[in-house]
């Protein structure tokens, strides 16, 4: 029998052990937004904002990334607005209207599973062999369907685990009391509202970082779209090529675009726990 | 009659939630079959056991030989894994069990942030930080010549990239075992780390190895952040200091050039399609398994 | 092995009223995950009065009282045979519409919950799911289910505040006005008061008394000593099957089966 001090010394170890761990995978992070920052900074300006790409601008002249920035945000925007709209549904579908463990359900979610880990570049290749089959080019279009399909997967699952945490009593009660399954998710949902906010916006992240699935489908452009069936440009894209520039003011730039695309993200987790903590108030 | 009414509503949005699966399922059976139908010429010039085993990738000259980069994807996702499985770990148990209220609330959201920072954040950083530092450490430290673009820089960027996954669901695993299990052990006289090492994880295995596979099916695929840091040789990689080319980056790279050489879209359709068979095979195996391990406790 | 209480219910149903009885379930049987779980139920739920289920743990008590309100209906590998009679009407026909059943039935489960919403909201749930929209009417139907209750003058000034923020004892009371409010006929019970402090549980119990002459209540409990404060009649269940239904005193002072007498034993006091 190992004597107690040896045990609580084990423990001191694992827990030092356990510390610089965590220390690690929070300075990870400080170290990523640091570094940016570091670099990006510097070129960090207002016209970078507010201006589209003026002539010459790839070879170290004036103008800005607003194309990219808007294209971004348009394409995030509606491919998680339709993700969120698809997604819903057919979550609520699989967990309230299907007895879960039946057939159905068991496969569908293992499908799903599936599709959250397909990574986006198969999207990519799939979208972008449909597109030259119909004889569409790349274009916003093309960009929010392969986003779309890529963001579903995974509002499906993330929600899945969302209503694994609601109790089964909620059912039960509003089942005893005469609602119709709709009427039951309607109450479901509102139960886990703070978790689906966070789930949208963290699709939203998701679909706005993406690079793979834009790289074929999205083409690009130095304009700001105006229709779904323009080329349009991508701030991961926009950083991308302004990386593989042999020109130090181009890649600086580059720097900064991932500022701009770091501080949106930033932004929206900050929203984030915003509305998730004020909808603390009916928490069980 | 109100009723009728309600039960309407009801059943369309019933019949509306099922038809949008349907939808999606179709979706999926129509990839899978698209990219086979687009992969086919070249297995039918070139017999499977050829394509996955031969190492010399040349399309120019006919050569598709995948084994580099199916090679090149194992190294980056294995290395990420040993970095990654054992710190996430050891700071998730930290977090659950020993830090204070406040240490949580300060790093859980800190995750989510990591959660959310796009793949190409993490190349750009990795490019700017990781490459030179292992092109110092292999120098200095061991005397091997890399440029530092390497499936080590791989496996750390993709390692930072699913500490958050990790992490999130490894907390929540732990903070779901009831209090009583551990307080049953705590008042048998054991200390807190055994009990966390005997019954607290033990009972969370399932979770932990959920994690665990959620983050491989993640590193799996990821394409942009690896791509900018391995080093894109089709050469199998002999260390971790060597460059590799793992197969989302293949397809990514090459789309541009597919067209103009014979069966080069072919092959990195057969790509697309390997990754999409792995990944639902592997899917399917670590959820085999998960529900006997659930089954069991 | 089970005591097909025909004629004691007969009898028992003549003295308490002529009316119809409310429940009768004829030869119930239910299967779950493959065992035999409720076999060959047979029995006639005397109206107006409270009716407790009594058994040990494991021999079906809460199953039956599930099966009046259809909760099992989403169970996994659940299979319900032959009838359960509201009304006249069989609730497990094919065309029986489930909503409307439960809406008859109140239920109020072991462990008090909650929806996540407002005081006022929890119990204007149920009536507005139903259709009921008028302001006016659901503030009477709230403040008078409060009141049936006993938590108006506790929770008059503060209707808004989340439900969630009440005593335990106070949210199984909410939980009772939330189920009368939709007006039910009968009301279930699923070991109401296990969770609750006593003197809560004796407020739960006076008021399940005064509701018996408005409603059918039917009880699962598995204090004795609850069964016979509170109810009329007693059905003693024992691995699925009846083995005796009758008048409380009766059961559990002059019980008549062995398996009965061993487990009402040392009640006597």
């Amino acid at each position: 029998m190992a004597s107690i001090g040896s045990r609580l010394r084990k423990e001191k170890i694992a827990k030092i052990l356990m510390q610089m761990a965590g220390i690690t995978i929070t300075g990870s992070l400080f170290l990523i937004v640091g570094t940016i920052l570091y670099k990006g900074l510097p070129y960090l300006s207002w016209e970078m904002i507010t201006q589209t790409p003026q002539g010459g601008f790839y070879i170290g002249k004036e103008g800005g990334i607003l194309n990219a920035i808007l294209g971004s945000l348009y394409l995030a925007g509606l491919s998680t607005l339709l993700a969120t709209v698809i997604g819903i549904p057919i979550s609520i579908y699989l967990n309230v209207y299907i007895k879960s463990g039946s057939f159905v359900s068991r496969t569908s979610k293992l499908i799903f599973d599936v599709l959250y880990g397909i990574p986006s570049i198969v999207y990519g290749a799939i979208a972008f062999s449909i597109m030259v089959l119909f004889g569409i080019r790349a274009s916003l279009l093309g960009g929010v369907i392969t986003i779309t399909l890529l963001t579903i997967p995974i509002v499906v699952r993330t929600i899945d685990e969302l209503i694994s945490t609601v109790p089964v009593d909620l059912k039960h009660v509003t089942s005893s009391l005469g609602a119709t399954k709709l009427e039951s998710s309607l109450v479901m949902l509102k139960y886990i509202k703070p978790g689906l906010f966070t789930a949208i916006l963290l699709a939203f992240g998701r679909a706005i970082g993406d690079v793979a699935g834009v790289l074929l489908t999205t083409g690009f452009s130095d304009n700001i779209p105006k229709y779904l069936d323009e080329p349009t440009a991508t701030l991961p894209l926009a950083i991308f090529f302004q990386l593989s520039s042999p020109i130090p003011e181009v890649q600086g730039r580059a720097y900064a675009s991932a500022l701009i695309l770091t501080l949106i993200i930033l932004i929206i987790v900050l929203c984030t726990h915003f509305l998730a903590s004020k909808q603390k108030k009916h928490k069980i | 009659m109100q009723v009728n009414y309600r039960l309407i509503k009801d059943s369309v949005s019933k019949n509306v939630s099922a038809g949008l699966l349907l939808l999606i399922l179709a979706v999926i059976v129509s990839i899978f079959f698209g990219l086979s139908a687009k992969a086919y010429p070249l297995l039918e010039k070139i017999s499977l056991w050829e394509i996955l085993t031969e190492s010399v990738w040349s399309p120019m000259k006919g050569k598709f030989g995948f084994l580099p980069f199916i090679l090149g994807t194992l190294w980056v996702t294995i290395l990420s894994l040993i970095i990654a499985v054992p710190l996430c770990l050891g700071a998730s148990i930290y977090l659950v069990e020993y830090a204070t209220d406040r240490l949580r609330n300060m790093v859980l959201p800190l995750m989510n942030v990591l959660a959310a920072i796009p793949p190409v954040l993490y190349g750009v950083w990795g490019v700017l930080f990781v490459v030179p530092l292992i092109s110092e450490l292999s120098s200095l430290v061991f005397g091997i010549n890399s440029s530092g673009y390497s499936v080590l820089a791989g496996g750390i960027v993709l390692a930072v990239m699913i500490f958050p996954i990790m992490v999130s669901i490894m907390v929540e695993v732990i903070q779901t075992i009831p209090l009583e299990l551990r307080s049953v052990s705590l008042s048998l006289g054991a200390t807190k780390w055994e009990t966390i090492q005997h019954v607290v994880l033990r009972k969370a295995k399932p979770g932990i190895i959920a994690a665990i596979v959620l983050a491989v099916s993640r590193a799996f695929g990821e394409t942009v952040a690896v791509l900018m840091v391995c080093g894109n040789i089709p050469q199998i990689p002999k260390s971790i200091f060597d460059a590799g080319y793992p197969i989302p980056a293949l397809i990514a790279n090459n789309f541009g050039e597919m067209m103009s050489i014979p069966l080069y879209d072919s092959a990195l359709m057969f790509a697309a399609l390997l990754l999409f068979v792995l990944i639902f095979g592997f899917n399917l195996i670590s959820r085999l398994i998960l529900n006997k391990l659930e089954g069991k406790h | 092995m089970y005591t097909f209480p025909s004629v004691e219910t007969k009898e028992t149903q003549d003295i308490v009223s002529n009316s119809y009885p409310h429940i009768q379930i004829k030869d119930l049987n239910v299967h779950i995950e493959g065992r035999h779980v409720l076999k060959n139920i047979n029995l006639d739920i005397p109206n107006n009065c409270i009716t407790s289920i009594i058994g040990p743990s494991g021999c079906g008590k809460t199953t039956l009282l599930k099966t009046l309100n259809r909760l099992l209906d989403d169970s996994k590998e659940v299979t319900v045979e032959g009838s359960v009679l509201v009304n006249g009407e069989d609730i497990y026909a094919n065309h029986a519409e489930v909503t409307h059943i439960r809406k008859k039935m109140g239920l109020l489960s072991q462990k008090p919950f909650p929806l996540p919403m407002s005081i006022y909201d929890n119990i204007a749930y149920g009536p507005k799911i139903h259709g009921e929209r008028d302001k006016k009417k659901l503030n009477a139907i709230v403040e008078q289910q409060l009141k049936n209750v006993g938590l108006w003058e506790e929770v008059k000034d503060r209707l808004e505040a989340s439900a969630t923020r009440l005593s335990i004892g106070q949210q199984q009371r909410l939980c009772l006005a939330r189920g009368l409010a939709v007006e039910p006929e009968i009301i279930l019970g699923d070991e109401s008061t296990s969770a609750l402090d006593p003197l809560s549980t004796q407020i739960i119990e006076n008021l399940l008394i005064d509701l018996k002459q408005q409603y059918t209540i039917v009880l699962v409990t598995h204090i004795l000593r609850q069964a016979r404060r509170v109810s009329d009649y007693i059905l003693f269940l024992y691995n699925g099957e009846i083995v005796e239904f009758g008048k409380s005193e009766d059961i559990l002072l002059n019980p008549k089966h062995d398996i009965t007498k061993q487990y009402v034993k040392g009640f006597i006091s």
